[in-house]
């Protein structure tokens, strides 16, 4: 049967089929107001419960998930929700149990009249937040939580294919990877939770399979193609035999690009290149290694800046870093300092209104107008970088002067922290990005001051083109191949070299599979992207040969 | 009381993430906000209420603010829907 693939790869196996129990309504009427305090102490204890079970699994669980337990923790306490149940206790004398029952319901009926694709499925974070309270107010454990696995694997240890009407995120995180083969849903699309944890986990599900999936029983045999859609019950011994193949070509496939983890890029000439991530929490951090970054080109602490009340201390500051070091091991950890601005505004620091954010108040140009906030950060990165190997990196840098302020602002605490005797790693660079035209065009006096460049394509293409990335109507005009852009790079990675500074890029261009090659024909040695990416240069760059690549580049 | 309007001009429309944020960020303040979109109109401080509004790309949305903060909690709004969607 055909459904909607979501995540890649071929499972075979034994299917395990997760029904979930339908939850009715009792219809008792509380008789008096004892009855209804009662009940409403009830829902009170049941959804601190499910508050402090959500949050359990916020540790086992990998970032992206943890958006999806944000959600679930703030339904849970959803006011709104809070209000409709209580009003049902109080006025209609339902149960606890009931009211919940009935909110949900309305509420999930309400998301799946909608036609938007993505909003149907948040039906399904409703209803599991619900599903929640109620199980703490039937007094029932979570059943199916995290033994859904070991349920699938009572007596019978191998791993198996779920196969379920819709799968919540409580089915799904917390699921034991090794009992589980993949899964095959009947609702759901490319937005739905399953989807993603299958992603993340490397799982193959297929969803959106419809009332065929019923059919199918515990112990069905299951060929499961998560890359074409399709699921086979109790398939012919041809088809298996031909699945077993395709899912024997795909894991070679992946081990390629896992065995290219632990080793270096190395053209078929002899040139080293250094694959680095591009970051902004100490997950990531654990993310990028996973994926063979020999470390970080950015690390963005503008995620320790936002979503809080007030400026992070410097003691807060230092902590972040020195996990993320610790994390890094001896590997180098590019720090750019605060790129906030009127793009990227933080909820407690005002900024003027602004007809040009994008050419206004910004990055550098705050830190360099504010010295108390940027003195902080530059204190708080000395002092992390005695647990590791890091350099400071300065965004939106326009002109030699702005070098020059920064560097005395470096000196500057460093001359604050040498006065309290506290030790941090005298010799740390500080360079810079690349990502302003005038600073490209004039490469060769900033190499002077700064100890390396990183080139910041989002950015620089979007200047030198006048073409705004997120405006959808010119959207042609942003091109990182204009030869303006390319001519650029060329200039600024020359320039640097010449000085005998390290030019690195830290842009989406970067983790281009298209700009690879030509990249390495520019000279460029040092490749920062989103960790994901890089298995896939590497590959790139073994086969490439530095040579040609020089050769083949005219601008 | 004071009021805004605006047209959410991100893709993805008010998706959970940035539902999520704008729920914390009302609860940041005392005035009570409202939130409106063609007839409905509901308090903004719960998840359920912003994400059951369906707020698509291109739609046009109206906030109101009442309370003794309600100046700041304006021009966070502001702030927040005139930028802030574009990097959810």
């Amino acid at each position: 049967m055909q459904g909607i693939g979501v995540s890649p790869g071929i499972s075979i196996g034994k299917a395990y089929v997760l029904r979930q129990r339908k939850e009715v309504a009792s219809g008792v009427v509380l008789s008096d107001d004892a009855a209804v305090l009662q009940e409403i102490a009830q829902y009170r204890e049941a959804v601190k419960l499910s508050v402090e079970e959500v949050q359990e699994l916020f540790d086992k669980v990998v970032e992206e998930e943890r958006d999806i337990l944000e959600v679930q923790l703030e339904l849970l306490q959803d006011p709104q929700l809070e209000s409709d149940v209580l009003a049902r206790i109080s006025s209609d004398k339902m149960t606890a149990r009931d009211a919940v029952l009935v909110v949900v319901g309305l509420a999930i009926q309400l998301f799946e009249q909608m036609e938007d694709e993505y909003l149907k499925a948040r039906a399904a974070d409703v209803q599991d937040a619900g599903n929640r309270i109620v199980r703490h107010l039937s007094g029932s454990a979570n059943a199916l939580i995290s033994s859904a696995g070991s349920t699938a694997g009572a007596g019978d240890e191998e791993p198996l294919i779920i196969i379920a009407e819709d799968l919540s995120p409580s089915d799904t995180i917390g699921m034991d990877r090794n009992k589980v083969l993949g899964f095959a849903t009947q609702s759901g699309g490319k937005t739905s939770h399953v989807a993603i944890v299958a992603r993340l986990r490397g799982l193959p599900a297929v969803v959106g399979c419809g009332g065929e999936l019923d059919g199918i029983v515990d112990g069905d045999l299951v060929v499961l193609d998560g890359s074409h859609g399709l699921v086979f019950v109790n398939p012919t011994a041809a088809i298996v035999e031909e699945y077993r193949k395709k899912q024997e070509i795909f894991r070679q496939e992946i081990q390629r690009l896992e065995a290219l983890k632990d080793q270096p890029a190395v053209t078929t000439d002899g040139v080293r290149i250094e694959l680095l991530a591009n970051i902004a929490t100490a997950e990531d951090m654990d993310r990028a290694l996973a994926f063979g970054a020999e470390g970080v080109g950015l690390l963005r602490t503008e995620m320790l800046f936002m979503e809080r009340d007030s400026f992070p201390t410097e003691d807060e500051q230092v902590r972040y870093y020195k996990t993320i070091l610790l994390r890094a091991g001896n590997r180098m950890v590019t720090i750019r300092t605060l790129d906030i601005g009127g793009d990227k505004p933080l909820p407690y620091f005002e900024l003027p209104e602004e007809d040009n954010p994008f050419l206004g108040y910004r990055a550098i140009r705050i830190c360099l107008d504010r010295k108390d906030i940027f003195l902080t950060q530059l204190r708080a990165i000395l002092r992390a970088s005695v647990f590791g190997n890091c350099r400071i990196m300065l965004p939106m840098i326009s002109g030699v002067q702005e070098v020059r302020q920064a560097r005395s602002c470096l000196e500057e605490a460093k001359e604050e922290l040498l006065r309290s005797g506290v030790s941090f790693d005298t010799t740390i660079k500080m360079g810079i990005m690349i990502e302003v035209p005038s600073a490209a065009v004039i490469a060769d006096l900033l190499a002077k001051e700064a100890d390396f460049f990183s080139i910041g394509t989002n950015d620089l293409c979007q200047y030198v083109l006048a073409a705004d990335r997120m405006n959808k109507q010119i959207k042609d005009l942003y091109d990182p191949f204009h030869p303006a852009v390319l001519r650029l790079i060329r200039y600024v990675i020359e320039q640097g070299h010449l000085q005998g500074i390290p030019v690195g890029m830290c842009g989406e261009l970067a983790g281009d599979p298209q700009a690879t090659s030509l990249l390495l024909g520019m000279g460029l040695r040092e490749f920062s992207m989103n960790a994901p990416a890089i298995p896939a240069i590497k590959d790139i760059l073994l086969r490439s040969s530095e040579t040609a690549a020089r050769k083949n580049f005219q601008l | 009381m004071i009021t805004r309007e605006f047209t959410i001009l991100a893709p993805e429309g008010m998706h959970a993430r940035p539902a999520t944020a704008l729920v914390k960020l009302t609860r940041k303040f005392q005035s009570a906000i409202l939130l409106k979109k063609g007839a409905t109109e509901v308090k903004m401080n719960s998840l359920l209420n912003i994400m059951s509004m369906g707020v698509k790309a291109g739609d046009a949305i109206k906030v109101s603010v009442e309370g003794v903060d309600e100046a700041d909690a304006a021009e966070a709004l502001d702030i927040f829907f005139k930028q802030g969607l574009k990097d959810w």
